[in-house]
């Protein structure tokens, strides 16, 4: 599972009980905790100095997970624990990356999503390319009179995703966009800063090698063997490690 | 009981579009044809010696450039409707009294609008706004407001002051009858204290009941009966253009207007607007018309006048429009929405139903809607779309933040996507991860399926969820992606 064509330091991969498809019981326990999981000693000049240290200005090579992320748990432990915040950022596009279908990428959000819809928020999803299966859904405990499909042309996609993300009443805003670019992305990004939404864009595997404004870049691959398999592209507020991998058992 | 009169004088010249504005001399006539008569001159035709009635030929004598139109009693009467829609923000008791006045109880809101000053610094301020000429006069009974709104504007009296203050009113204001007031100043009365002084018999016998009755209402003496005037069950208005409009833009404002006094309307009848109609009128060809329907009644005016633009843009415009007119006939009572009083995650700037509204105005009507699950086995028939009405609805009648959950059967794995249409799976499945399923049912509607479903792993690692027909171990169709 440790994939020796991407460069990255010596194996960080998890493996994650995800809420199964098949049910399978959550055998699979982390291998090794993750080196990148926040380590918080309490120490006593820290309980002095917090107020000093929460200020943005202020760094430190220790905290590598940026605790002012306002973000939604991704209801995985092991990929919350290398999300900076601890789950998907608020008011920031989420990319995901994926080479095909049936990846296990949408479910990967069911968790967030069912959160969500449960807490009354509104769930948008924008023109997606297939039928969102409404017993799935329901089964995975999404609230399914909080989720609204809307059909949008393709020229009207973008502005429909911008609308929901500004208005700030929908709590997620799923996209699969037909064309994106780096400026349609940041226009994105700057509408979900505003409205203060989750902003999810499904986009082919290939645009990976696209510059990105999203505050998170995910590729979901299949894994060799079964599973699949997520890289961090990139995650705003993270620092220090390069491309760690979560694997997911299906 | 306090009643306001409100007075329009120049109702006739003002209800003739541009007529009152019109820098020559012009007057708007009456009578039969041959014996035409002055009702009302505008200030061009007043300067020259035009006043009111007198005949037709010696006006023109006196201003032979003078323009006569005739007196159109059904805009005035318009006119006067429309007014007592704005004036029934004021107060639930509104009465028009054609040809030009209106009568506005006050006394149940002077506390809500804080005393008489505020209000007629509001009603003025409001007036003032319409370009129309007004009077008004405040007193206990309709008739004597209306006496005092022709001789004194603004004077408020109470109960006390009643008689006292009419006595002062000189019989030319007093609202009797020319030929009447001609002949008491022929007997050398000239104020309604010298009538009120006389004795009532002789009186009566000089000039009539129904004369007697009028002096009497005035002084409350007997009781009136105004007709209580109500809100128009529809709203339609029509404004039509000199020159025709090409363009959107351009259109925006004569919309704006509309949208504004339709939203004006729907506040004074407290209800709101869930569909409505534009009307295009071309000069030849047929006009358009545009449909705007709303999920939840609404009567905001910018929000109407957004949603009606947008739904506007997307119609071409085939001619010019010459006239732009606007019909509601289906006005429900608006629910306001509830909110939480402490409600954490208040950050948004547009509420659901506004952006709603917006994203159907541009998208389709059919464009947004909701997922239902649906108890059937087979997996096509397992969902259906819901119209957005219907899911709102069910989400407001959702008590607290729990969704209703029944108690779970072992449910059986469904795939995330679902394929709009099975197709067949290009390659044999790499793997079979779980199954078979079967599902064989639907003998009763004569769509009855009998497959095998299976999970499988396609060469590309996708998990797809794919059938075959039952018993039989190809022909593998694809139904479903885990994604």
């Amino acid at each position: 599972m440790f994939d020796a064509s991407l460069p990255g330091p010596p194996e960080t991969s998890v493996f994650v009980a995800l809420p199964d498809p098949l049910r399978s019981t959550p055998a699979a326990l982390p291998a090794a905790a993750p080196r990148t999981a926040p380590s918080r000693a309490p120490l006593r000049d820290e309980a002095a100095l917090a107020g000093v240290l929460r200020h943005p200005g202020v760094w430190r090579r220790g905290a590598a997970a940026a605790a002012s992320v306002d973000a939604q748990p991704t209801g995985l432990a092991e990929l919350d624990a290398l999300l900076p915040g601890g789950g998907w950022p608020r008011g920031a596009v989420s990319e995901i990356l994926l080479e095909h279908d049936g990846l296990g990428e949408c479910r990967l959000l069911l968790p967030a999503l069912a959160a969500l819809t449960q807490a009354r928020q509104r769930v948008a999803l924008i023109a997606p390319p297939y039928v969102p299966y409404a017993p799935a859904l329901a089964e995975a405990g999404v609230d399914l009179a909080q989720l609204v499909h809307i059909d949008a042309q393709a020229a009207d996609t973008h502005w429909t995703a911008e609308q929901c993300l500004r208005a700030g009443c929908c709590g997620a805003v799923l996209n699969w966009l037909p064309e994106v670019d780096y400026r349609r992305l940041r226009r994105l990004q700057l509408a979900a800063e505003s409205g203060g939404a989750l902003c999810f864009v499904f986009r082919p595997a290939a645009a990976a090698r696209e510059a990105s404004p999203a505050a998170l870049r995910l590729r979901v691959a299949a894994a060799d063997g079964g599973g699949t398999r997520i890289e961090l592209l990139k995650c705003r507020g993270r620092l220090g490690v390069a491309t760690p991998r979560v694997r997911l058992r299906a | 009981m306090s009643w306001a009169c409100l007075r329009f004088p120049r109702l006739p010249l003002q209800a003739l579009a541009a007529a009152d504005a019109s820098e020559a001399p012009f007057a708007v006539v009456d009578g039969p044809p041959q014996r035409r008569r002055i009702v009302l001159a505008n200030a061009a035709a007043g300067a020259a010696g035009v006043r009111a009635d007198q005949p037709l030929a010696a006006a023109q004598a006196l201003c032979p450039a003078l323009a006569a139109l005739p007196r159109d009693t059904a805009a005035e009467r318009q006119a006067l409707d429309s007014l007592a829609g704005w004036a029934y923000r004021f107060s639930a008791e509104v009465a028009v009294a054609p040809p030009d006045a209106l009568f506005v109880e006050i006394a149940g809101s002077l506390s809500l609008f804080g005393g008489w000053p505020a209000l007629q610094r509001r009603l003025r301020g409001e007036l003032d706004a319409f370009g129309l000429a007004y009077s008004l006069g405040v007193a206990p009974t309709a008739a004597a407001a209306h006496v005092l709104a022709r001789h004194a504007d603004g004077a408020a009296i109470g109960a006390g002051q009643l008689v006292r203050a009419l006595g002062q009113v000189p019989l030319a204001a007093s609202g009797l009858d020319a030929a009447i007031v001609a002949m008491l100043r022929g007997m050398g009365l000239r104020t309604l204290h010298d009538l009120f002084a006389l004795p009532r018999a002789e009186l009566a016998r000089r000039i009539g009941a129904p004369a007697l009755l009028h002096l009497d209402r005035m002084r409350g003496l007997a009781g009136e009966a105004l007709p209580r005037w109500r809100p128009p069950p529809r709203f339609e208005r029509r404004l039509e253009f000199d020159f025709g409009i090409g363009t959107h833009e351009a259109l925006a404002f004569p919309l704006r207007r509309l949208v504004r006094e339709f939203a004006l309307f729907l506040v004074a009848r407290d209800g709101g607007a869930q569909r409505f109609t534009l009307v295009l009128g071309h000069e030849r060809e047929a006009s358009t018309s545009v449909d705007v329907g709303l999920l939840a009644p609404q009567r905001d005016a910018d929000a109407l006048f957004e949603l009606a633009r947008m739904r506007l843009e997307r119609v071409g415009l085939v001619a010019p429009v010459h006239a732009l007119a606007l019909r509601a006939d289906d006005l429900p009572p608006l629910c306001p929405l509830h909110r939480d009083l402490f409600d954490a995650q208040r950050r948004e700037r547009l509420d659901w139903p506004a952006l709603a509204e917006r994203l159907r105005a541009r998208l389709g009507d059919a464009a947004l809607r909701g997922l239902r699950c649906v108890a059937d086995h087979r997996p096509a028939r397992a969902w259906r779309f819901a119209a957005l009405a219907e899911a709102d609805a069910a989400a407001a009648a959702k008590p607290g933040a729990s969704p209703p959950r029944a108690a779970p059967p072992p449910a059986p794995t469904r795939p995330f996507w679902l394929l709009p249409r099975p197709r067949v799976l290009p390659a044999a499945p790499a793997r079979i991860l779980a199954g078979p399923e079967r599902i064989e049912t639907g003998w009763w509607d004569e769509r009855d399926q009998q497959r095998d479903y299976y999970v499988v792993e396609t060469r590309a690692g996708q998990r797809a969820w794919a059938f075959v027909r039952a018993g039989e171990t190809s022909g593998w169709t694809l139904h479903g992606w885990f994604a």
